[in-house]
């Protein structure tokens, strides 16, 4: 290694930036040449935009997840994309029994949030579980510990689904007061009906850690689990609790996706979602819940418009097969500009 | 549990929990259809089936653990007895509830593997559900009796039983591959009288297990002895029996792929590849602390520059322009360097990145590989889809003579991974004692202190994902070349997964202890091939009780075990236990 | 103690002058399976039973389990014994299992692999060891050609699942020749399978005068599919030819799925045709996709046999229970009868007990099979183990009872050489 040139400390900083503006050129080349070609439609791009909300919706509410369990434990939760994967698959059956029996379509209001309760309770209890089970043997140990272990239970959680409910694909019924699109629109009912649940939950959730006592004991324990337990706060408590809500958002997730995408309920459902919710989390600033919203969405939008509007025109064939390398440099490109994620302040100082 | 608590008052709660755990544990192997599949599979052949032993072993292990729980708190015996009998009851009370619930309602639409299948073997084969299903609960109770008994033996006597039961029942269960060894050295007539194709006989069973209760209480009665021996020889002599032992060792490494057959030196030959890569993980994780998440970066690297330069199809760049000197060993240091510069340009603008967002940066780099390796985009240069064929295999031609050394199939393959596995280890024991290392290991402990201290941590960085990045371009190198062919499908996240969990679980920053986890977190999953379904079950097991029972891996390097003794980090929780503190790599 | 070791040299002297008297029998020029009095006879599977491929694994194991349960899980008076691998849909998955089941002298054949990279790497090695893999669902076209045609064939290799050149074909010219169609997109999902199958269509399709506007993919694991096919408008949009506009996406569930449910809500596409092949063509898939889209979609795909078929599926619904879950199962059923047969017509029995089975006699025994009538049609093998000859193919359509009464499989709507067939009322 030659030692003049890399210890150059400016000259990393010339690459970075060289990747920096290559990538910026690179979007803005592909998005005019898009946009000039007029291939697409507005109304295209607003579908387009609209199905990435819904995506990212779905996302966010998964990220959640992890960045509440990480706000506290600094621990990532591998197994939290099994989590949602099993709320989901579980209220597969209610909800067919709720078909079969037609009380889906002639109450939905009511069967609607039933199967969402029901998933979340199916999902906290997992998370419960995973708690009790797997993390809190581990809770002071080396930081990478917790995370082998959560890998384990990933693969424990996917496979005894499976060996419960077997490995063929299953769909959620369609609900018929969702189907259609908004008057006027191409815009479809449902997807904006996913994204305004999400958004409650989200908010809810939001409301919870800011303004209510038990949000107040998270938020103390996530800064200091010492100093909270001299106040009197029960650290395992609020840390079961932790994890219950983050499943319990994770189960909702699974039915509210399955309200606009039925298909594809099968016992691997969660481990892509997994990664793409812990992506989001961390391009938020994890351990923020705003952030990991933001970062839901973000990627959400990203992955449904960045294909089209920028690969297609680079010329670049099967676009649409690239959409992760698409979100995942857009990714480091926002961790190069804001190491620490969109809104992650607090962390950095804690050295994540 | 301590004397105060020894009780009847205690012993209920106790025994109540314990038997409910093993009926659960028993209804769960039931309903995700282990004991189904499992039941085919005979462990002494007509006499245990693998179900069976799905079915009992929780009950007996339950009344063992009860047992063993009150009588070390001191408990009264015949509550203790009494305790060993309800627990079996108890246990047996989910099971027969699912056998009542399952002739009763139709459950087979939701769990799938609640089936006739499985009801036969939960009643014995009975018309009536409940007295099949009493006739299980009596067995199942019978079995946490044992259980319970076994702890009534002499603790000498006790040991060397279980240890002759455990091996025996190992040999059954892995008899398909104790036989593949086997064939090697004896005849098929010699190895006939224990095994019955791939399952072991009841002479066999019995054969085995002599020679292991003998050998485990001559090693109770002896052991002591001999180790106390040992210690006490003169130093000189202990290192010479060292050495021999180094000798000995390496020259069953040399003659290993002979003693194991085909298929058994493809599993070591996995292992071997898994070592690599964890070698060069370790240098990012284990030395410079970077969590890298997208290993199998390196690895596709490896293997795509091997396969496209050499391949004799039509992808291969030397048939596209006609030139033949590109072989293997040509290639290796190419796609060695390939991977370097890829795991430097990867590594250049996560530089300023930390902990976990270090660790999801390295994770989409190994996503967008994945991504590009498939796509139709680059399937002109590396073949997308369809992948890579005809990747010749390394050959030497011997010179002044006629012989060519192919090393195709996995006896021959295994000498090229060995030199690469000795490489890849003196480099890394090098390095964890260089001046390199330690700044490394300042880095990891604390890149602002190491930055003040003078140490240029850009370049220490960059340094460790380089090197990092050289073995597992090795080993998708020799992987390429191993297995003819290379399909994008081979590059998933789970490659990156595995590497870093037998990092972590075999001890993190130590280089024995990384052999020891690729032997155990890919060698099991290999072996445990026969039982398919399940084998990521298991696994997923494993490394859930590896990890909450020994936290700090197998063989925890020398720095880190100070570490976990010394010193107390500023933002650990308040300890239950309070001398396991928390160790901040990151 | 001097006894114990004198008894020790005397087993050791056993084992190693122990003659191998049973070997004598054997004149196979690849070597012979030997099964003393009682052995049971082995076949092994090595499918793809873990990760997301899983679904294809255990379709197929299902279908293996149901031939021999037929045959009351024997042959020859002996119990057929079936030895499980996961081979995973990988290359290396594909090798190891191989190595394992090469290492077994029992073994007669394997049915498997799933995936066509797991094929590539296990071929080799089971060719090798005079062993026969019979795949039900590997249908990548070089499995099946010489290496001088730049293939990977070696002998002992067979199919019944139907090489992409066939299958491809025919949906290209059931396409333009009964659709009408004159534009063209195709989706593929990155598995060789897939993007083998949508580019021979694509290749004929232009051949026969079509113009293909796109060609693309997804990944395993998407479920937003109104990017692509967002694209796939715009790409009409932007197409000057106009005319029937067929979408082929010959991929898996639930990417199959998410396709043809999520094309209902892009605007341009409502007049295209969907169609399928055999990845999709399950019983799941009407329900799955719900009517609105899947209602009056084309899939190519063999032609299984009605009551037989009709027998099979009730027979899965109590043995295994439920349906199976991807469209192979019939493949891996009529592979296993084809190799359970040539064993039971290869075999000769001994005056003591001893069954032999002559390798290359069941190779050539295989090899040799003409007009076995089968789940998935007539099939007959050629020299390079294709026996799906692409005959018994047809184009299925689904139709409202494939929703409402469970029907399976849906109607034939054409067969290649025939031509549109009328639909029989009953």
């Amino acid at each position: 290694m030659n030692q003049n040139w890399i210890e150059d400390f400016s000259w990393v900083d010339l690459i970075i930036n060289v990747l920096r503006v290559g990538i910026i050129v690179l979007v803005i080349v592909g998005s005019f040449n898009t946009l000039a070609s007029g291939r697409f439609t507005g109304e295209q791009w607003l579908s387009l935009v609209v199905s990435g909300l819904a995506q990212g919706s779905i996302y966010a509410l998964i990220a959640l997840g992890y960045t509440l369990v990480y706000g506290i434990l600094l621990m990532i939760n591998f197994a939290h994309g099994e989590v949602y994967m099993a709320g989901a698959f579980t209220a597969y059956f209610l909800a067919d029994y709720f078909n079969r029996t037609g009380f889906l379509n002639n109450y939905p209001l009511l069967a609607i949030p039933l199967l969402i309760l029901f998933a979340g309770f199916i999902s906290m209890m997992v998370a419960i579980l995973l708690e009790r089970v797997a993390y809190r043997p581990l809770r002071n140990s080396p930081r990478l510990v917790p995370l082998i272990t959560a890998i384990g239970a990933s693969f424990f959680l996917q496979y005894t689904f499976r060996g419960f409910y077997g490995s063929g694909f299953k769909s959620y019924p369609t609900i018929d007061i969702l189907s259609g699109s908004i008057p006027g629109t191409n815009v479809p009912l449902n997807q904006v009906v996913v994204f305004i649940f999400a958004l409650v939950l989200m908010l809810g959730l939001y409301w919870l850690v800011e303004h209510t006592r038990l949000g107040k004991a998270m938020r103390a324990v996530s800064e200091d689990k010492e100093v909270s337990s001299l106040m009197g706060i029960d650290i395992d408590r609020i840390i079961v609790l932790t994890f219950a809500i983050g499943g319990a958002l994770a189960g909702a997730a699974g039915v509210i996706n399955g309200l606009y995408r039925p298909q594809g309920v099968n016992f691997f459902m969660g481990f892509i979602p997994g990664i793409k919710a812990f992506t989001a989390a961390v391009l938020g600033g994890i351990g923020n819940i705003i952030g990991a919203m933001l970062g839901g969405l973000f990627l959400g939008v990203i992955e449904a418009v960045g294909p089209n509007l920028v690969l297609a025109g680079l010329g670049v064939p099967g676009a649409n097969q690239l959409k992760d390398v698409i979100a995942f440099t857009m990714l480091v490109l926002v961790l190069i500009f804001r190491p620490q994620g969109i809104l992650g302040e607090r962390l950095a100082e804690k050295k994540a | 549990m301590n004397e105060k608590n020894s009780g009847i008052s205690d012993l209920i709660p106790n025994v109540v929990r314990t038997g409910l755990l093993v009926g659960l544990v028993i209804v769960y192997v039931s309903v995700i259809g282990m004991v189904e599949t499992f039941n085919e599979r005979d462990v002494i052949r007509d006499w245990v089936t693998m179900g069976q032993l799905l079915i009992f072993m929780p009950a007996i292990v339950g009344g063992f653990l009860l047992t063993r729980r009150r009588l070390k708190a001191g408990s009264e015996l015949g509550l203790t007895l009494l305790g060993g009998l309800v627990v079996g009851i108890i246990s047996s009370v989910p099971v027969v509830l699912l056998v009542l619930v399952a002739s009763w309602i139709d459950v087979g639409e939701i769990f799938v593997n609640v089936n006739r299948d499985l009801m036969e073997i939960l009643t014995f084969d009975n018309d009536s559900p409940l007295l099949g299903a009493l006739m299980t609960a009596g067995f199942i109770t019978l079995a946490a009796i044992v259980g319970m008994l076994v702890m009534f033996i002499p603790e000498r006597y006790r040991q060397a039983l279980l240890t002759a039961v455990g091996v025996t029942l190992g040999v059954g269960v892995m008899a398909e591959l104790v036989t593949l060894v086997l064939r090697q050295f004896v005849s098929r007539d010699f190895i006939d009288v224990f095994f019955r194709r791939d399952e072991l006989k009841l002479n066999g069973a019995l054969t085995v297990f002599g020679i292991s209760l003998a050998l485990s209480l001559l090693w109770s009665f002896y052991g002591a002895t001999i180790r106390e021996r040992y210690t006490t020889l003169p130093s000189r002599q202990q290192r010479n029996v060292e050495r021999g032992g180094f000798t000995a060792l390496g020259i069953l490494l040399l003659v290993l792929p002979w003693i194991l057959g085909a298929f058994l030196s493809n599993v070591t030959n996995s292992i071997g590849l898994y070592i690599l890569m964890g070698l060069g993980l370790n240098i990012a994780i284990g030395l410079a602390g970077l969590l890298d998440l997208g290993y199998v970066t390196n690895f596709a690297v490896g293997a795509y520059v091997m396969g496209v330069l050499t391949s004799t199809g039509p992808l291969g760049v030397g048939e596209q322009l006609g030139i033949d000197f590109l072989n293997f060993w040509l290639v290796l240091p190419i796609a060695v360097l390939c991977a370097m510069f890829t795991g430097f340009i990867f590594a250049v603008p996560v530089l300023r990145m930390r902990g976990d967002y270090l660790a999801i940066a390295t994770l989409g780099f190994g996503e967008i590989i994945g991504k590009l390796a498939v796509s139709d985009a680059l399937s002109p240069i590396i073949g997308g889809a369809q992948g890579v064929l005809f990747i010749p295999s390394p050959m030497i031609s011997i010179p002044f003579t006629d012989i060519t050394l192919e090393f195709s199939d996995p006896q021959m393959l295994y000498y090229v991974i060995l030199g690469a596995c000795a490489l890849a280890l003196f480099v890394s024991i090098r390095l964890n004692n260089s001046r390199t290392g330690r700044q490394w290991m300042s880095i990891r402990e604390d890149e602002d202190v190491a930055q003040a201290m003078g140490i240029d941590t850009a370049r220490s960085k960059l340094l460790a994902f380089t090197l990092s990045a050289a073995t597992g371009g090795l080993a998708g190198a020799i992987f390429a070349a191993q297995v003819d062919s290379v399909f994008p499908n081979s590059f998933r996240v789970l490659v990156s997964i595995n590497v870093l969990s037998l990092i972590i679980v075999g001890g993190m920053g130590s280089v024995p202890g990384i052999v020891l986890g690729a032997v155990v977190l890919i060698g099991l999953p290999e072996l445990l091939r026969e039982f398919s379904e399940y084998r990521l079950l298991l696994y997923g097991i494993l490394l859930v009780f590896m990890m909450t029972s020994r936290p700090e891996g197998f063989i925890p390097s020398r720095v880190h075990r100070r570490e976990l003794k010394q010193d107390d980090p500023p933002d650990s929780p308040p300890a239950e236990d309070a001398d396991s503190p928390t160790l901040n790599p990151a | 103690m001097k006894k114990f070791f004198s008894l020790l040299l005397l087993l050791l002297a056993t084992m190693i002058v122990a003659p191998m008297t049973f070997a004598q029998e054997c004149d196979d020029e690849i070597g012979c399976v030997v099964l003393e009095d009682g052995d049971p006879i082995s076949i092994a599977t090595m499918l793809t039973i873990s990760g997301n491929t899983a679904f294809l694994g255990e379709d197929s194991a299902g279908g293996v389990e149901i031939a021999v349960e037929q045959r009351d899980g024997e042959l020859l008076g002996r119990e057929i014994e079936i030895v499980e691998e996961d081979s995973g849909c990988s290359a290396e998955g594909g090798q190891a299992a191989a190595q394992r089941v090469a290492s077994d002298e029992f073994i007669v054949g394997v049915i498997g692999t799933n995936c066509s990279s797991a094929a590539t790497a296990a071929l080799p090695i089971l060719s090798e060891a005079g062993m026969i893999l019979f795949s039900s669902s590997a249908t990548s076209p070089s499995l099946t050609s010489v290496p001088d045609d730049g293939g990977v064939y070696e002998p002992g290799f067979y199919r019944t699942a139907h090489n992409d050149l066939f299958q491809g074909a025919i949906a290209a010219e059931f396409a333009i020749d009964e659709l009408g169609a004159s534009r063209l997109a195709t989706i593929h999902d990155g598995s060789p399978y897939a993007d083998g199958l949508q580019a021979v269509m694509a290749d004929t399709f232009t051949e026969m005068g079509g113009e293909v506007i796109f060609q693309g993919a997804v990944n395993v694991g998407d479920t937003d599919m109104n990017p692509i096919l967002t694209d796939i408008a715009a790409a009409v949009a932007a197409s000057e030819t106009d005319g029937p506009l067929v979408l082929y996406f010959p991929i898996f569930e639930p990417e199959g799925n998410f396709i043809a449910a999520q094309s209902l809500d892009v605007p341009g596409l409502e007049d295209a045709i969907l169609f399928g092949a055999d990845g999709i063509l399950v019983e799941s898939f009407p329900e799955n996709t719900g009517q609105d889209a899947a209602l009056g979609m084309y899939f190519s795909g063999p032609v299984v046999q009605g009551e037989a078929y009709e027998e099979f599926l009730a027979l899965w619904d109590e043995e295994i229970g439920g349906v199976p879950p991807a469209g192979f199962h019939a493949h891996a059923y009529d592979a296993a009868n084809i190799l359970l047969d040539a064993v039971a017509e290869v075999a000769v029995e001994g005056d003591d007990g001893t069954l032999v089975i002559g390798r290359q006699a069941l190779r050539d025994a295989i090899t040799a099979t003409e007009g076995y009538e089968g789940l998935t049609g007539t099939l007959t093998c050629s020299e390079t183990g294709d026996c799906a000859t692409g005959e018994a193919l047809g184009v299925f359509q689904l139709t409202e009872a494939e929703f409402t009464e469970d029907a399976w499989p849906p109607p034939v709507v054409w067969l290649p050489g025939v031509g549109m067939v009328e639909m029989e009322m009953e």
